[in-house]
């Protein structure tokens, strides 16, 4: 149990001084999961291959299964040849299987049209998060924003999903509007009505913040913007490892993730959006398998999703993502939520415990998908991510992509620890971590 | 690492002699590390081309605050033209070029962070208060 009886701290985004009575945390129901078994660690190479690791770190990228390397090797062993140009067997094989995990991806977002069959074209690859954001702010945005309307996004977002809307609104003559949560880090309706409102033409908001590990309203942001005829995009980067992502539940019209955040291969993002938006799109890259003809002087657009897949693929990645989130589903989304509130509850009262800690965000357990920051108090968080490198945790320390969140919070210096799990972490990896802070504490403070 | 294990390393992060604001510097000049988030200016008195007095303020990781401090020590009562010819040694030891032995003794207590070059995301942080110096001597 977290006793939060004395925690204060300077960045915490609880109210000072604020304590939960036991029945409080009782209510919370924590998950009796075993910790301390992990029959997951093994599927991953490079925990046999770096023993002396404890990944922390899942947050900035996912480990990868056995399966899914195998899967990236067997692409080019075993069909490699060039999606969409071969007329051959084997090029078409190797069109089959991206087609194939286009449609997989399509249904694990819930993609599908009424009759459950998967809206495959819909699916967009590309190389990551950032870049399926900048089609949308970039190449989407750009049709429905006029001067003076808005775009809302929140604090908390990652610089990729708030640069592309900054440099959009400069060029359109929208305004970039943010929504700021409560103390306890969610959007009350008083900000959403306020922030959202007859000049929004989109809100664009991370499902859970890389920063704070909370899970922010979408479905609330989403039905605000659609009562004013604007669109919601979402940045799943953060969730899609955590928690079941269906787009139709969050009222998205955009959605972005990376694969290797979600245990597939880095190099591969996925950009789903609405048929008739991204048919209104102009593509972002132009060229090679992107179009249906060209001529002297012009050229028109293949049909989404080849619009905005010019050149090659990542052919082998896409197979091997697909892999990924088969094994995601073999393991089971409801098994790693459940394994990772109780890492993510064993942690968190591990580390208010130790009172140098100050964790960064809610103090809660249940309100963390993943990550869990914080800073450890006089020492500065890349003094603090070192000397936790020469334990063998690795925990990321900076302004997380995210230093208009940090300058917000007044975290000092603009940095901040963040440690983030994933199912294949265990007891003895948040120990391990635990007694690092305090080897941290001693360093400074011996 | 073995920096973060030196007391006399350490002790210049918890304990800085040179970390207060000069009364009446002849340079000054700032330096900024983005990556850490580091700030540091860096006040000198020179008189007739001599280092009388090195001192900083600012605020940032262990390792930039330590080496500002260990730096300010080594320059005082240089000349300017050493304390550029330190700084040219210092900054060639962070990027792990070799250096001689006399080298290293000239470099005096600066010489421990050597070890930097093998942690290149802390190489800004050692480097912050010499390319602070390099930049204001060289204007």
């Amino acid at each position: 149990m977290i006793d939060t009886e004395n925690v204060t701290c300077d960045t915490c985004t609880a109210p000072a001084g604020m304590t939960v009575d036991a029945s409080d945390e009782a209510s919370r129901n924590w998950p009796r999961v075993d910790i301390e078994a992990n029959s997951y660690k093994a599927d991953f190479p490079l925990f046999a291959a770096r023993p002396e690791v404890v990944f922390l770190d899942s947050g900035a990228t996912s480990q990868r299964p056995q399966c899914v390397l195998d899967a990236q090797a067997d692409f080019y062993r075993t069909m490699n040849a060039n999606p969409l140009r071969g007329l051959y067997s084997l090029s078409v094989e190797a069109t089959q299987a991206i087609a194939d995990v286009r449609a997989q991806i399509a249904r694990f977002i819930g993609v599908v049209d009424e009759h459950g069959r998967a809206r495959a074209s819909e699916v967009v690859f590309c190389r990551n998060t950032s870049e399926a954001l900048n089609i949308v702010a970039k190449c989407f945005a750009p049709t429905v924003l006029e001067p003076g309307d808005e775009v809302a996004i929140t604090i908390m977002e990652h610089h990729s999903n708030l640069i592309p809307w900054q440099q959009v609104c400069a060029a359109t003559g929208a305004k970039l509007v943010y929504l700021y949560p409560t103390k306890t880090g969610e959007f009350s309706d008083e900000e959403i009505a306020a922030k959202i409102g007859p000049r929004t033409k989109i809100v664009s908001a991370a499902h859970v913040s890389n920063v704070l590990g909370v899970e922010n309203p979408i479905a609330k942001l989403a039905a605000a913007v659609h009562a004013q005829g604007g669109h919601m995009v979402v940045d799943a980067a953060q969730s899609i490892p955590h928690m079941p992502v269906d787009v139709q539940e969050l009222g998205a019209d955009f959605l972005a993730f990376s694969a290797h955040k979600v245990f597939g291969p880095m190099g591969v993002g996925v950009l789903w959006g609405r048929a008739e938006l991204l048919d209104a799109a102009e593509p972002l890259l132009t060229g090679g398998e992107m179009i249906d003809s060209v001529t002297e002087q012009g050229a028109v657009w293949a049909p989404v999703p080849e619009k905005f897949e010019a050149g090659t693929q990542d052919a082998a990645g896409i197979y091997a993502t697909g892999v990924a989130l088969d094994y995601l589903e073999r393991v089971g989304l409801a098994a790693v939520a459940e394994r990772e509130a109780a890492l993510t509850h064993y942690a968190m009262s591990r580390m208010v415990e130790l009172p140098f800690v100050d964790i960064i965000g809610s103090i809660y357990w249940d309100r963390h998908h993943g990550p869990i920051s914080f800073n450890v108090r006089g020492i500065h968080p890349h003094d603090v991510a070192s000397i936790m490198d020469m334990d063998g945790v690795c925990i990321r320390a900076g302004h997380h992509c995210a230093q208009p969140l940090l300058t917000w919070l007044g975290v000092e210096n603009l940095a901040c620890c963040r440690m983030s799990l994933a199912f294949y972490n265990d007891k003895a990896d948040i120990d391990r971590f635990i007694e690092s802070l305090q080897h941290v504490w001693n360093v400074f403070n011996g | 690492m073995s920096l973060y294990s030196s007391t006399t390393f350490m002790e210049h992060n918890s304990h800085p002699d040179y970390k207060y604001e000069m009364d009446a510097p002849t340079h000054t000049h700032d330096g900024v590390n983005p990556s850490c988030g580091d700030e540091l200016t860096l006040t000198l008195r020179v008189e007739d081309g001599v280092i009388e007095e090195a001192a900083f303020t600012g605020h940032g990781c262990a390792i930039s605050q330590a080496s500002a401090d260990i730096m300010a020590d080594l320059i005082t009562g240089e000349s300017v033209e050493e304390a550029k010819c330190l700084s040219r040694l210092f900054l060639a030891m962070i990027r792990g070029e070799e250096l001689s032995e006399d080298d290293f003794e000239d470099l005096d207590e600066a010489a421990q962070l050597r070890d930097i070059s093998h942690m290149p995301a802390r190489v800004k942080c050692a480097e912050l208060a010499w390319r602070t110096l390099d930049s204001m001597l060289a204007e």
